[in-house]
């Protein structure tokens, strides 16, 4: 099927098998390989993009549904600098050691924090308890995200 | 693992997915937020022939109110029944019910007609319904028919749909005056399912219940309405008439036994959650406790 949609703000026409799903789209036929697939079914979190601006799983979504929509991956999040800080304050705290998790952390942390400016430590484990970690034993990412969501509020005016 | 190949159609409407699926039949599956059959794809549990997308179906998508019934139009996502206002004043069991179904990005998703079409009977949301006393609207080809949520429900994964029907909304009936809800579940981490729950809707008059429906969930093949707790209603609810429900509750249940919790387990947690549920909605704390063991 033929679907058109835009990654990361550019324009992908691509033709598609209805059971390809929007990771291995992502990864296989646009090389865009920041996505991570882990479980293929919806429990670990390390697929999790945005499409028209939702965290989603993009194990659970097909490609032929994204026509017409907006997708964004990690690499889009992380070239625009819209989560520097975030990445940063990941390597600060040692909040990722193998890395396969990180992309989701990051895109699901990133989606608390545009929702709500200051999460207590509890709603920032809510928000990421559907992302497994086999590394770190969450405490660092939840420190990480928590010093980001200090530090933005900070920075404003 | 990766779904097995198969033809895909986007309908363009509810007559044309119901044509679709009238075609085709049980070879064909319906695909709203995909959060439950993605899943059962990926895991070649199911291998469908026909995948039938009503996902751009806007006429199933919303939420209204028209005198004292509240409708929810089946492609409504749980992100979406989570932040509406009209749910929070008109059935705010399901505006706390959906905080416990999965996490945010399958909330950003997954649809309540596709919860209640996949029917699994440890999700929240079947339970609700029937606390509710929801209707399930359902669409055929020769028409429209409505089915009591407490009917709707048939077994594990199983409902009164036909594979040629179309779950299209669902109809609550808005609070009452003194109405009172109550939902909690144990589950292993946030989000996941639940090993037991309970979702109550009640009227207390005074310091007594005019009407309690506790559904408890995760005990049987389907959400299983407490005989027990509605003989509470209209009753002075003594420690020692609660002691009796409970002893009632666990002689209705025949919960299964798997990974998360022995059958045991699981009818003890209900009977705790049988008490919190009484103590919380009558508020009087010291019903909670219970007798020593």
């Amino acid at each position: 099927m033929q679907i058109s949609l835009e990654v990361n703000g550019e324009r992908v026409d691509a033709h598609v098998l209805p059971r390809l799903n929007l990771a291995d789209f992502l990864r296989e036929h646009l090389q865009l390989t920041g996505t991570h697939v882990g479980c293929e079914h919806g429990v670990c979190g390390a697929c999790t993009v945005r499409v028209n601006g939702d965290i989603v799983r993009s194990c659970l979504m097909l490609a032929v549904q994204t026509d017409n929509a907006s997708v964004e991956t990690i690499e889009g999040l992380s070239d625009s600098g819209e989560i520097a800080d975030l990445q940063a304050a990941f390597r600060d705290r040692n909040a990722l050691q193998c890395g396969f998790c990180t992309p989701g952390m990051l895109m699901t942390a990133q989606d608390l924090l545009k929702q709500c400016t200051a999460p207590d430590r509890e709603q920032i484990r809510e928000h990421l308890s559907g992302n497994y970690c086999r590394c770190t034993g969450y405490q660092a990412i939840i420190d990480a995200v928590e010093t980001t969501a200090r530090r933005r509020v900070e920075r404003q005016p | 693992m990766k779904a097995s190949a198969f033809s895909y159609a986007r309908a363009t409407s509810v007559v044309n997915a119901l044509e679709l699926l009238a075609i085709h039949g049980d070879d064909a599956k319906v695909l709203a937020g995909g959060q439950s059959l993605m899943p059962t794809m990926n895991l070649r549990l199911i291998s469908p022939e026909l995948i039938v997308d009503i996902g751009g179906i806007a006429e199933l998508k919303g939420i209204a109110v028209k005198g004292d019934v509240l409708t929810i139009g089946a492609l409504t996502r749980h992100v979406d029944l989570q932040r509406s206002p009209e749910i929070a004043t008109h059935a705010p069991l399901l505006t706390e019910a959906i905080a416990h179904v999965a996490h945010p990005a399958i909330r950003n998703k997954g649809t309540i007609g596709g919860s209640l079409a996949h029917a699994d009977p440890a999700s929240e949301l079947p339970a609700c319904m029937v606390a509710l006393d929801a209707t399930i609207v359902i669409r055929g080809q020769s028409g429209e028919r409505r089915v009591a949520a407490g009917d709707f429900f048939t077994g594990i994964y199983e409902t009164a749909l036909s594979a040629d029907e179309l779950l299209v909304a669902v109809e609550l009936p808005v609070a009452r005056q003194n109405s009172a809800h109550f939902f909690c579940e144990f589950a292993r981490r946030q989000g996941d399912y639940a090993i037991v729950g309970a979702a109550a809707q009640a009227i207390v008059e005074g310091d007594r219940f005019a009407d309690l429906r506790l559904v408890l969930f995760a005990v049987g093949d389907r959400p299983v309405l407490s005989s027990a707790a509605l003989r509470l209603i209209n009753v002075a609810v003594a420690p020692e008439v609660l002691s009796d429900a409970s002893t009632s509750l666990e002689e209705e249940l025949d919960p299964p036994e798997d990974q998360q919790a022995t059958a045991s387990v699981r009818r003890h947690l209900a009977k705790v959650l049988l008490r919190r549920c009484v103590a919380a909605l009558l508020r009087r704390p010291a019903l909670a406790a219970g007798p020593r063991a």
